[in-house]
């Protein structure tokens, strides 16, 4: 029986029981005889929060701003919780950090409301205007622009910078929202679906530093690994892709205006270059395990040689899909003769930064259900994706936008923030978002990742069609920017 | 609410109740539109549990009954919270018998605090309804009154029905949050009335959600809601028509044929119509600001506002200001705001 192992432990004094509340409690309980233990709420130490966020990355420190910023949600009190340190950045490094992320004009206008984008644009991001996509098993290309050049079409933001930006606006809401840094989670325990006279209806988590609070809603931001996922035993949707992708900040051989990003299939995986200054570039290439491994080990010029033969060898083609791309560009010329762009290619590099390449395993994974009953997931712990298409980072903005419209409509109304109901519509609406992308993604990577004769020349095809007409490409970047 | 007592209790009808429990037992297995009791049957089910406990607690050894009996400090006593608990699960369970209730909440919440905000011009972010006194008449196990505090307003949730009420004090009680402005008192309008001073008014609103339905006696709870507002004040109501069409939807599909509300919790007689409603609390110093009409869906388990009013509506009204002097400058104040 519960209460009677609360006793036992009082009895034999474990350290856990020793820590100042405890004791106090085990006292009053060894006192008391069988009262229920868990009124315990008049201590004062096992403190009721509204809100509780497990995990003080990119997206978990979003969701902080944005609950903080929220008029309806004024007077709520809020918790951030993050197992690592506080990072603040006075100075914007000189040098580049290595894991960037790209940021639709969708994540962008969220990151204004939320008071976070003037402090990245302050310190360092770099808009591109054009992105090009092409095949190495042929010459099909395709670019996506908006038009004559103008806007935007994304931004690349190193993590560090974006994570700096989140911190300092958090520190300015500090009445609203409490941040603990070094506050790993160790236990979590949930409430039972109807409340019960004499268990407590919160969600508790306890801290490797013994503490323990508890709250009406918890928000899971704590990653691919997400332990709140585990802890619910929520089924997950997962496998590793054989990929780990490599990452190094590349200096370019000359200065350029550079607002390109550049995207190569290669059949053992994309390569990609996105833009960091006029000089420097950020590379993403996820390869096999083993290539990776092996690039990570050559000395700067091999490596330097392997990315540019990369981006610029035809030795994949072969003469018949070449004859074959080249017959369907013509054909299709006759019906749309303006449509279509030249091939370009990306710039030279020269070196890389020192000690900045890094390399990282890759997997999806999609979470069966987003939501409990007090508890919701948001950004990777919810849906991990391949960094193929840029869209992680989007797809975790976008949940902290809803949840947030959800949580405010819902205080508005007077409910209890962790009901099911606001919850369920928050699943339902990140799932229709989210699972299309991931399906496209996964799609891509596929269709991407063999230079067998007859898949090539289906995605060439497909890849040229879908190239020369305009309606169809616009379609696809008002997906991707959201 | 289903507290069919409610109006037996205003005429003192209390002890032909208790004494028709068990002829009200058999009734119902009758069935059909007698006068049935839902809280008789919740009575004899906490009598029933009560023995049962008692007998269980025989069982047990005697230091362990000893020691729960004696040594709790707290202000829930722990024999009858494990009484609640078979009633909390019902009030409390959003998909069980009350799941039409929890779903009203969508509309009376918004709709109480929008007219409150029209009429005070509040607006904390965070807490809309703060500074405001709101009694829930009919509160039951407190869910309307809940959602009232978490808006910010200093919130007393009445009801006869002592078991209703402990459900709902326990309810609050983990909430540090609601702790502090919600209230509860098993008792009736008419003592809370009473008590009030003479010509005093303490409360800024009155609601009572699907509680007008289980009256006897409109003309006591109009006076007595007038008394206890302070002029100026709101009384919110939401309740059934009493048309065909809510007998054949409120009555015979919902309890008999879907089973979403629990059999012979309402009596048609005594339903009343927007317009004989109007006409009641006009006639008690109320101006009856707007109706409007609501509409289940059992398929979904929503409401929606629509325009009939023929099976439920909700209903908004205005004590009278004393002076008329002020109620027309403040008129004309309005104007140029406006």
């Amino acid at each position: 029986m519960h209460k009677l192992s609360r006793a036992t432990l009082s009895l034999n004094g474990l350290g856990r029981c020793l820590i100042a509340e405890k004791y106090v409690s085990t006292i009053k309980i060894t006192s008391r005889g069988f009262v229920c233990a868990e009124h315990r709420d008049e201590s004062g130490k096992n403190e009721v929060y509204d809100v509780i966020i497990s995990g003080g990355g990119l997206v978990g420190s979003a969701m902080a701003c944005s609950l903080g910023m929220d008029p309806n949600l004024e007077g709520k009190k809020i918790l951030l919780l993050e197992a690592g340190n506080k990072k603040v950045m006075d100075k914007v490094p000189d040098t580049y950090s290595t894991r960037v992320s790209s940021i639709s004009p969708g994540s962008a206008s969220f990151l204004t409301g939320i008071g976070a984008w003037d402090h990245i644009t302050q310190m360092r991001c770099k808009p591109y205007k054009k992105m090009q996509v092409w095949d190495a098993c042929s010459d099909a290309l395709i670019t996506f622009d908006k038009d004559n050049l103008e806007d935007e079409m994304a931004y690349i933001v190193e993590n560090d910078i974006a994570v700096a930006a989140l911190t300092k606006q958090l520190d300015s809401l500090s009445d609203n929202v409490r941040v603990q840094y070094r506050s790993k989670v160790v236990k979590y325990a949930w409430p039972m679906p109807h409340q019960t006279a004499d268990s407590i209806p919160w969600v508790k988590v306890t801290l490797a530093s013994g503490e323990t609070v508890q709250t009406k809603l918890l928000i899971g931001a704590d990653g691919p690994n997400s332990m709140v996922r585990r802890a619910l035993g929520i089924a997950t949707v997962k496998w590793n892709y054989d990929q780990s992708a490599v990452v190094a900040v590349l200096n370019l051989s000359e200065p350029t205006e550079n607002n390109v990003a550049w995207q190569r299939f290669l059949p053992t995986g994309p390569i990609a270059m996105l833009p960091l200054s006029d000089t420097e570039s950020s590379l993403v290439w996820s390869t096999s395990h083993r290539l990776a491994e092996e690039l990570l080990e050559l000395d700067e010029e091999s490596f330097v040689d392997a990315i540019n033969s990369a981006f610029w060898s035809n030795e994949n083609q072969s003469e018949l899909i070449e004859t074959a791309g080249s017959l369907f560009r013509s054909a299709l010329s006759v019906l749309m003769p303006s449509a279509g762009s030249p091939r370009q290619l990306p710039p030279s590099v020269a070196g890389i930064s020192p000690k900045s390449r890094v390399m990282f395993p890759l997997g999806i994974g999609h979470a069966s259900e987003y939501i409990r009953h007090r508890v919701a997931l948001i950004g990777d712990a919810a849906h991990r994706v391949h960094p193929l298409a840029g869209q992680g980072a989007n797809l975790g903005f976008g949940d902290v936008a809803c949840l947030t419209k959800l949580l405010s409509q819902a205080a508005f109304d007077g409910k209890d923030l962790g009901a099911i109901q606001h919850l369920l519509e928050y699943e339902t609406e990140r799932q229709r978002k989210n699972l299309p992308m991931m399906a496209a993604i996964d799609l891509m990577k596929r269709l991407y990742s063999t230079n067998a004769a007859p898949v090539v020349l289906l995605r060439t095809f497909g890849l040229q069609a879908t190239n020369m007409i305009p309606t169809l490409k616009e379609q696809i970047m008002s997906f991707a920017s959201k | 609410m289903y507290v069919n007592k409610f109006g037996r209790l205003m005429f003192g009808l209390y002890s032909r109740n208790t004494a028709a429990v068990c002829g009200v037992v058999q009734a119902q297995r009758a069935g059909g539109r007698s006068g049935f009791s839902w809280t008789a049957v919740c009575r004899q089910r906490t009598l029933w549990l009560r023995r049962s406990a008692s007998l269980e607690s025989q069982h047990h050894t005697v230091p362990c009954h000893m020691s729960a009996r004696s040594a709790s400090h707290s202000t829930v006593d722990p024999d009858e919270v494990r009484k609640f608990q078979s009633l909390a699960s019902k009030w409390w369970d959003e998909r069980g018998e009350f799941a039409a209730l929890h779903a009203m909440n969508d509309l009376r919440v918004p709709f109480i605090r929008d007219n409150l905000l029209n009429e005070h011009r509040l607006g904390h972010p965070g807490k809309p309804l703060a500074g405001l006194r709101i009694l829930d008449v009919g509160c039951g196990g407190g869910l309307l009154t809940e959602p009232l505090g978490r808006l910010g307003a200093d919130v007393l949730g009445i009801d006869p029905v002592g078991d209703s009420i402990g459900t709902a004090q326990v309810h609050t009680a983990f909430d540090p949050d609601l702790r502090q402005r919600v209230s509860y008192r098993a008792c009736t309008l008419e003592d809370l009335s009473e008590e009030e001073e003479h010509g005093g008014g303490r409360y800024d609103a009155v609601v009572a959600s699907e509680v007008v339905e289980h009256l006897a006696d409109l003309e006591t709870f109009a006076f007595c809601c007038g008394h206890v507002l302070k002029p100026g004040g709101s009384l919110f109501i939401t309740t059934l028509n009493k048309t065909n069409l809510s007998y054949a939807l409120a009555i015979v599909a919902a309890e008999q044929l879907l089973r979403i509300v629990p059999s012979g919790t309402h009596d048609w007689e005594k339903f009343i119509s927007p317009v004989d409603l109007e006409r009641l609390l006009e006639s008690n110093g109320f101006s009856v600001q707007s109706i409007q009409g609501m509409l289940y869906n059992p398929v979904s388990g929503a409401w929606s506002w629509t325009n009939s009013t023929a099976i439920n509506y909700a209903l908004h009204a205005v004590k009278a200001r004393e002076d008329p002097h002020t109620e027309q400058a403040e008129e004309s104040t309005a104007d140029t705001h406006s």
